[in-house]
């Protein structure tokens, strides 16, 4: 029997910059402000999808929007290491807004086309980065990042799509760009009420060609696996909001004349979420890291990242609601939120058995044949 | 060379001695000791300790310059898997509570390798509640008079020294009246029986202390303040790794992943399953130990490294205990059962049989599971502790 270890990598950089660190302080208090849970609550019945004024406070005011985008096409030329950021603080308040799927699918698809100066992939990249449009890209949201999804009808469970402006349409002959007000948009129920859900009809639009079918496909698969490896820092976001929220609880709340924190039941649950979080946090820190950098093995680093952060954000909601008792059960407890984003975030972008496909051929550990 | 802190060497200075240093022992032809003990003369054995102690005085980062420099160059080292608890645990101490005298004793054996060191702390009465111990020393002039028995001592039988700590003033409350030291194990007192365990070998040792007489030039801390001292010695314990980088299928994932690759006959999509939730969490582990080190290296300590401790018992645990049903009818087998008291400790070595046993081991050596989440819970996470009955009350009153 003979080993065969895979070569290491380039060193990833799984720290944070202090520049992160102040956007990370700045999009918090943000949405301290603005996005507070009791707010939240008393939207998610509403009819606006989104908080008023917050979209334009963090893409526009902050500038969130643009840090993938290049500075000559309007952006902030950062890159998903920031972006994972602002991520991991949209995660930790569960807040409805359309970063993962504009800011960074969308976004990301775009870049992938290669933008000229001046032309329509230029200019809506311009536009998105500004905060002044929000696009999507109109495939399901469970998509993984290795498919190639081509568009023929209504197309189910389209994130973000019912406020979108633009929406990004892969068909047969290449990527389209369709105008949201020209489609059929029907909003659905969604499991998770922070991120809306519709189906979307782009049937007889016509729309404007941005690519043909080969290049835009690849744009599509960059544009998900972007969404895939930056989605691990809104799972790890949460995931820390959960367990910090149930320690808090955990020692106020008294039960048996102790704070039920002290029992080592409960200590020994909440020490795992813990553990599970410093992994998650770096393998969350290296998937951004490997698209800012475009390291060779980005492909499999984004599935590691999915298939574990995506379990840890569940488990870290479930623990969240089980350990507030019955308070956790209540509408007014913002427990259920956390657990309804994590769930569905299971299914986004592939799930953890699609990403376990993925890996299982990247390190050539084969299923039986 | 002048012992001026002000002027420690910066990376370009210590590649230029370690140069120096295979320019004029060059490894071909050098003797493996020789060579050691020339590199801690020229202070490239641990850079960081003080200049004639085996170091520079430099940024501990800076070892890493030094060490990729030596094993480019091919040159022999100190085996650390071998001499592990002197370095990672005695040397620190030494250092930080030993007299100029038994720093110059002690450190250079130590980290050349030719004294081995072991650690005389766990008892069959104190494991995880360590300071319960009952290892009695008594003042006999300007000696120590040392009576008890040790437990879990591994390499007792081939170390010469140990650290030991033992009860001093059993009037005090169980974590003062302990004391800190330097234990000679040629000492006519001193008896060792291997302890047969779970994998058929004697990897630890049972430890007989009768009347062992220890000077008091070797304790290590004041008296009674031997509990603080062993804390020195377990955080340098949970310190040690994160040193090194690990390669990707480094561990013991790397042996389950080349039998799958070379063994299609064995696969079963249930293990396939299983195998890659573990790959996946192997990975992770790898990257949390790389992100540790990136921040011990920026000077920002996180207490991540019980996790790593913690992560790493239970992934060896599942990944052995699924290699042994991968194997299929081998996996019924086992290699030898023959007593044997190795040198050092291999997790990953010998068969998949073996390192399910061993593997249990992980998640009770150097901690339990159960102490370690209960630390991280209250340390960490800063949730209230368990109640204690025993903290106000003197030793020698506490129920055992």
């Amino acid at each position: 029997m003979t080993e065969t270890p895979k070569p290491v990598a380039a060193q990833l950089d799984l720290l944070y910059s202090e520049a992160e660190e102040d956007l990370r302080a700045a999009v918090r208090s943000l949405l301290a402000d603005r996005a507070d849970p009791q707010t939240l609550l008393a939207r998610i019945e509403g009819e606006a999808p989104y908080l008023p004024g917050l979209w334009d406070a963090l893409a526009g005011g902050i500038g969130a929007a643009g840090l993938l985008v290049p500075e000559k096409l309007g952006g902030q030329g950062a890159s998903h290491r920031e972006a994972a950021v602002v991520l991991e603080e949209l995660g930790r308040a569960v807040t409805p807004a359309p970063y993962l799927t504009s800011a960074v699918v969308a976004t990301e698809t775009l870049l992938a086309l290669g933008a000229d100066e001046g032309g329509p992939v230029a200019e809506l990249l311009g536009a998105l980065a500004a905060g002044e449009k929000t696009a999507v890209l109109a495939v399901p949201l469970s998509t993984a990042p290795g498919a190639d999804p081509v568009t023929d009808g209504p197309v189910p469970a389209v994130a973000d799509a019912a406020a979108a402006d633009v929406l990004l349409v892969p068909r047969a002959d290449g990527l389209y760009a369709v105008p949201a007000a020209e489609a059929r948009i029907t909003p659905q129920v969604p499991l998770d009420l922070t991120r809306p859900l519709a189906v979307v009809d782009t049937t007889g639009v016509a729309g404007t060609r941005l690519a043909g079918p080969e290049t835009g496909g690849a744009a599509v698969r960059r544009g998900l696996l972007a969404g895939a490896g930056l989605l691990a820092s809104e799972q790890l976001g949460l995931a820390a909001w959960c367990l910090e929220e149930t320690v808090r609880h955990t020692k106020e709340r008294h039960q048996f004349n102790r704070p039920i924190g002290s029992f080592q039941a409960l200590k020994h649950r909440m020490a795992q979420l813990w553990l599970e979080l410093v992994g998650a946090r770096a393998v969350a820190r290296a998937a951004a890291d490997a698209l800012a950098t475009g390291a060779p093995d980005t492909e499999l680093t984004v599935a590691v990242a999915q298939a574990y952060c995506a379990k840890v954000a569940v488990h870290a909601a479930e623990e969240c609601v089980q350990l507030h008792g019955g308070i956790g059960m209540t509408w007014e407890h913002p427990a259920h939120l956390a657990l309804k984003r994590a769930k569905s975030a299971q299914t986004a972008l592939g799930s953890a058995g699609r990403h376990r496909d993925v890996i299982a051929a990247l390190v050539d550990l084969p299923a039986p044949g | 060379m002048s012992g001026d802190k002000a002027l420690a060497p910066d990376a370009a200075e210590l590649l230029d001695r370690t140069r120096r240093l295979l320019a004029e022992h060059p490894p071909a032809t050098t003797d493996r000791t020789d060579f050691l003990r020339a590199r801690f003369d020229a202070g490239l054995a641990w850079v960081h300790y003080p200049v004639g102690l085996g170091g520079l005085g430099a940024p501990r980062s800076l070892q890493a310059v030094v060490d990729a420099e030596l094993a480019a160059a091919g040159a022999p080292d100190n085996d650390p898997r071998r001499i592990g608890i002197g370095l990672g645990m005695a040397a620190p101490t030494l250092l930080e509570f030993g007299s100029d005298a038994v720093k110059e004793r002690f450190l250079k054996p130590l980290w050349v390798g030719e004294e081995v060191w072991c650690q005389l702390f766990s008892e069959p009465g104190a494991g995880s509640d360590l300071a319960a111990l009952g290892t009695r020393a008594v003042r006999d002039g300007e000696d120590w008079v040392i009576n008890g028995q040790k437990v879990w001592t591994s390499s007792a039988h081939v170390a010469r020294w140990a650290i030991l700590i033992a009860r001093t003033d059993p009037d005090l409350p169980k974590h003062r009246g302990i004391t800190y030291f330097v234990c000679d194990m040629t000492d006519p007192g001193v008896e060792v029986r291997p302890l047969r365990q779970i994998t058929g070998e004697a990897e630890f040792n049972e430890v007989f202390l009768t009347n062992v007489r220890i000077p008091d030039a070797h304790r290590l801390g004041e008296v009674g303040d031997g509990w603080r001292v062993a804390q020195t010695t377990l955080m340098n314990e949970r310190v040690s790794i994160g040193g090194a980088r690990i390669p990707r299928e480094g561990g013991m994932i790397g042996k389950a992943a080349a039998t799958w690759r070379a063994r299609p006959e064995l696969r079963t999509h249930d293990l396939h399953r299983r195998l890659l939730d573990l790959w996946v969490d192997a990975e992770v582990a790898r990257l949390t130990g790389e992100r540790l080190r990136q921040q011990l290296v920026a000077g920002q300590p996180g207490p991540e490294g019980s996790a790593m401790k913690l992560g790493f018992a239970r992934l060896n645990q599942a990944i052995s205990a699924l290699e042994v049903e991968l194997l299929g009818d081998e996996g019924l087998l086992y290699g030898d059962w023959t007593m044997v008291r190795p040198d050092l400790v291999d997790f990953t070595g010998r068969d998949a049989g073996y390192r399910y046993l061993r593997a249990k081991g992980n998640s009770i050596e150097g901690g339990t599971t159960e102490v370690l989440l209960n630390i991280v819970a209250e340390r960490v996470l800063g949730l209230p502790p368990e109640p204690r009955n025993d903290k106000d009350v003197a030793w020698k009153d506490l129920a055992r």
